[in-house]
């Protein structure tokens, strides 16, 4: 069979010491380990990427307008001659919208949810899925589309007085699309709560409304809200949809039907324009940025904590 | 007197801080069968997982003892894991071909170990699939992918692929249970031929197959604290016949487990 | 026994408001649709492929946007997916359970849930102005690339992971190295896996408007892109252009650009799916 002699034992023995060769293999194996360690710190420095831009430009911009000035005045105008720095109308602006879209989201997308995980059977569940996956992959442009060519003069038909760009609009479509993010995420919590605690409430004489509403939410609670959370984070950092559709006026107000600007729309509409690099103008939207990312990571570290707990519990 | 191939002194396993297997000293007799058997989570594939520190490959396992094969302490500072595993091969409970050719799968071994040349790979591809029965089925078809063989045929092919690295020493860890029992007794005809050159360690929980097909026995058994311990090692026939332990006789005369 | 009739009742009620719920998006998504081809149908002709962007909306084309994002997506495939794959296969088969290794993965978690904006502003700074690419296909792609990274390295990882532990081991005992264990046995059977996300990915990277207009991506692009180092626009900045315009003849042109979209989406999932089907082996062990 081709082996030779084993009578010198020992030479081959010696053999499993490392030797040269076995040195150069185990550098060239650490090297890839060393190639493939930095293509996965590559997120790390992105991160770190975007914190130290988002501050070396913020920070010359607050040496020249307050904190105090930037977080309370009421007025929001850099790109005009009598110049406010007020964040506070976009941020209001921001928050309409994401009120407006997560008021329509948060329920739909939870009654979603319940029906596919508690009510559909397999084989609508298998249609109806994928189905609402598709509202996540239409790029936000063609909701942008779609908000301020087909909802708002639908809305005008029934609400006259709302202007041309408006928040209702932006906000519902922006709902509609954050609908399938809610609906799966709420549907994986719901889906992780054990079927013996179903059965259990069932066992008592239960309804499978009553379950669903009394079981089977409590449990999934967690998961729930973080879907919510993730969904808000997505709407305040959801640019096209309201740069088409909402407007570019930032004003402070309540009123949806009013047009008003995000802080997303305008650093859209500072990138279309000609103002120049480096001046205090410019500077704003990386404060607006600044104050972007903040809140939206909050917000992505509150879910991620809240996913990775609930994730635990039922592991 | 036998001569021994691998050695095991006081070794003991942990995984996560809690011993597996504990205080475990053997010894393996060179070109003979040697089965290890015992009831379920004794830890017989931990022992046998330690002869080419396939342990090393879950992080929180941790060994103290030695193994010694041919008198090196395969734990040393200085051994170069990648040749113990060609030097000491395994074969799997399920046959894991690689989703490639059957070609390929012998291939493997030697071509990672840098032989390029295609008459030498081809030479080695017919004589191990002839050194594990193999040939005569798929000399017609070796570049067929090696999903499309028989369960028993994938197993005797993984046997071909562990013989390519030309090991000394061949570790079986249940290597017949996911078979039937025609393809079991090909397997095992196998390695009384293969008995005749190498050295194989088998696990089984199938006591007639380790009073079939090998010449020793060792039973481990795990207390209350579920710590799997060697119980009693010895030829197989005495093991089967007047064994010493108490619990060994009640292990082999189905008392439990 | 009444009162077991409008428990039922409401259970009826509510599983009827779930559905309704269900599909209301689906509604939506038809009405979309529906609006879209009312609008654009009319506009797909030869020319409207061939065109260059105009001052009259009859005249106005796809052509500089359609080379954009073709130039664009190669780009952004050719940097993130290699450096996806190859986080996903540090983060599945090295990484030590530690905390730079919970660190890493926190990171590529926050990242996916940061707006996309961001990441333009990040492209501004680094790419268009520190690397000196000017509002480049290159700046583009590379900032692309950073967003799109984090559903790439989800998408191999699952791929890693969905390969059998036994395969691994079976290379692992013939004495192979890590790496070799990953190039010849795993990274094979994660393939298909990995092509699928790739193209989800991109498919994502491909609608992306807000991160390009950032970095200075143009609006108007009379001519066709060469190289990497060219201006350029791409699909959607162009639709987000004809949709801001008053005249209605853009509009049109606007739908009948998101139905070129909507159409290569569409064949990029049906490619992902067939790719899934066609490729992945199934394993029995």
């Amino acid at each position: 069979m081709g082996l030779m002699s084993r009578s010198a034992a020992g030479i081959y023995a010696a053999r499993l010491q490392r030797g040269m060769a076995t040195r150069w293999r185990e550098w060239g194996e650490l090297a890839i380990q060393g190639l493939l360690l930095f293509a996965a710190m590559v997120s790390v420095f992105t991160t770190l990427g975007i914190v130290a831009v988002l501050v070396i430009e913020a920070v010359p911009f607050f040496q020249q307008v307050s904190l105090i000035e930037f977080l309370t005045d009421p007025q929001w105008t850099p790109l005009f001659a009598q110049k406010h720095f007020g964040i506070l109308p976009l941020v209001a602006g921001t928050f309409l919208t994401s009120a407006v879209a997560l008021a329509l989201a948060m329920p739909v997308g939870l009654l979603s949810a319940i029906y596919l995980s508690e009510y559909a059977p397999a084989r609508v569940r298998a249609i109806l899925k994928p189905a609402l996956e598709v509202l996540a992959g239409i790029p936000t442009v063609v909701y942008g589309y779609f908000a301020l060519l087909f909802v708002t003069p639908l809305l005008k038909r029934v609400i006259p007085d709302l202007e041309t760009f408006n928040a209702l609009s932006a906000g519902l479509t922006m709902g509609i699309m954050i609908i399938p993010l809610i609906s799966s995420l709420s549907e994986d919590a719901l889906y992780a709560v054990p079927g013996s605690l179903r059965e259990a409430a069932y066992a008592l004489g239960a309804t499978r409304l009553e379950v669903a509403l009394r079981v089977v939410i409590p449990a999934a609670l967690s998961g729930i809200v973080a879907s919510f959370i993730l969904a808000a984070s997505r709407a305040i950092g959801e640019t096209m949809i309201v740069a088409i559709a909402a407007g570019q006026r930032p004003i402070l107000t309540l009123d949806p039907r009013r047009a008003i600007e995000t802080m997303t729309a305008y650093i859209v509409q500072v990138s279309l324009g000609d103002t120049p690099h480096g001046t205090l103008e410019f500077r704003t939207i990386f404060a607006v940025g600044l104050v972007l990312f903040l809140l939206t990571l909050v917000f992505n570290l509150i879910a991620l904590r809240i996913i990775e707990r609930y994730r635990e519990v039922y592991r | 007197m036998e001569e021994i191939v691998l050695e095991t002194q006081n070794l003991t396993v942990y995984y996560n801080g809690r011993p597996a297997i504990e205080g475990i000293s053997l010894r393996i007799p060179r070109r003979r069968i040697t089965a290890i058997i015992g009831p379920s989570g004794c830890g017989k594939s931990t022992l046998l997982r330690c002869f080419n520190r396939m342990n090393d490959l879950i992080p929180s396992a941790r060994v103290t003892g030695r193994v010694l094969f041919e008198g090196v302490d395969l734990y040393g500072p200085d051994v170069d894991v990648v040749e113990v595993r060609r030097r000491i091969g395994m074969v799997f409970q399920k046959p894991n071909p690689f989703p490639k050719s059957i070609y390929e799968n012998v291939a493997f071994g030697p071509r990672i170990q840098g032989i390029r040349d295609r008459r030498r790979l081809d030479e080695i591809v017919e004589r191990c699939l002839r050194a594990a029965a193999l040939w005569d089925e798929v000399k017609d078809k070796l570049h067929q992918n090696a999903l499309t063989l028989s369960g028993g045929q994938q197993q005797r092919l993984c046997i071909a692929r562990a013989l390519a690295t030309e090991p000394e020493v061949l570790l079986m860890d249940e290597p017949a249970s996911a078979l039937d029992p025609i393809a079991t007794m090909k397997i095992e005809d196998l390695m009384r031929e293969l008995a005749r050159e190498y050295t194989i360690v088998i696990v089984t929980h199938n006591m007639q197959q380790a009073a079939r097909v090998s010449d020793y026995t060792a039973f481990m058994l795990a207390g209350e604290d579920r710590v799997g311990r060697l119980i009693e090692f010895g030829p197989t026939q005495q093991i089967f016949t007047r064994p010493r332990d108490r619990r060994t006789e009640d292990y082999i005369t189905g008392r439990f487990g | 026994m009444e009162r077991r009739q409008r428990r039922e009742m409401a259970g009826k009620v509510f599983e009827a408001v779930a559905l309704a719920a269900t599909v209301f998006g689906l509604v939506v998504l038809a009405m979309l649709l529906f609006d879209v081809a009312r609008r654009g149908l009319g506009v797909l002709s030869w020319s409207f492929f061939t065109s260059y962007p105009s001052r009259f909306p009859e005249q106005a084309g796809i052509r500089s946007a359609l080379l954009g994002t073709i130039w664009v997506m190669a780009l952004t495939a050719l940097f993130a997916v290699p450096l996806g794959v190859a986080a996903a296969i540090y983060l599945e088969e090295y990484a030590p359970r530690n905390r730079l290794t919970r660190f890493i993965e926190l990171n590529i978690n926050n990242l996916a849930g940061v707006p996309s904006i961001i990441y333009g502003l990040l492209g501004l700074e680094l790419f268009v102005r520190g690397l000196k690419l000017e509002r480049s296909i290159l700046a583009g792609a590379l900032t692309l690339s950073l967003l799109i990274l984090p559903i790439l390295i989800a998408a191999s990882r699952e791929a890693l992971r969905a390969v059998p532990m036994s395969l691994r081991e079976a290379a692992f005992a013939l004495g192979a190295t890590r790496w070799q264990v990953i190039r010849h046995q795993v990274l094979p059977v994660a393939f298909p896996g990995i092509l699928t996300g790739m193209i989800l990915a991109l498919s994502r990277a491909i609608g992306e408007t807000a991160p390009l207009i950032t970095i200075g991506a143009l609006t108007f692009i009379a001519f066709d892109p060469r190289g990497p180092l060219d201006k350029f626009t791409v699909l959607p900045i162009q639709i987000f252009n004809w949709v801001s315009r008053p005249q209605a003849g853009f509009h049109a042109r606007a739908a009948g650009a998101i139905l070129v979209l909507l159409a290569v989406l569409l064949s990029m999932n049906g490619l992902a799916i067939y790719l899934r089907y066609r490729l992945q082996r199934r394993y029995q062990w």
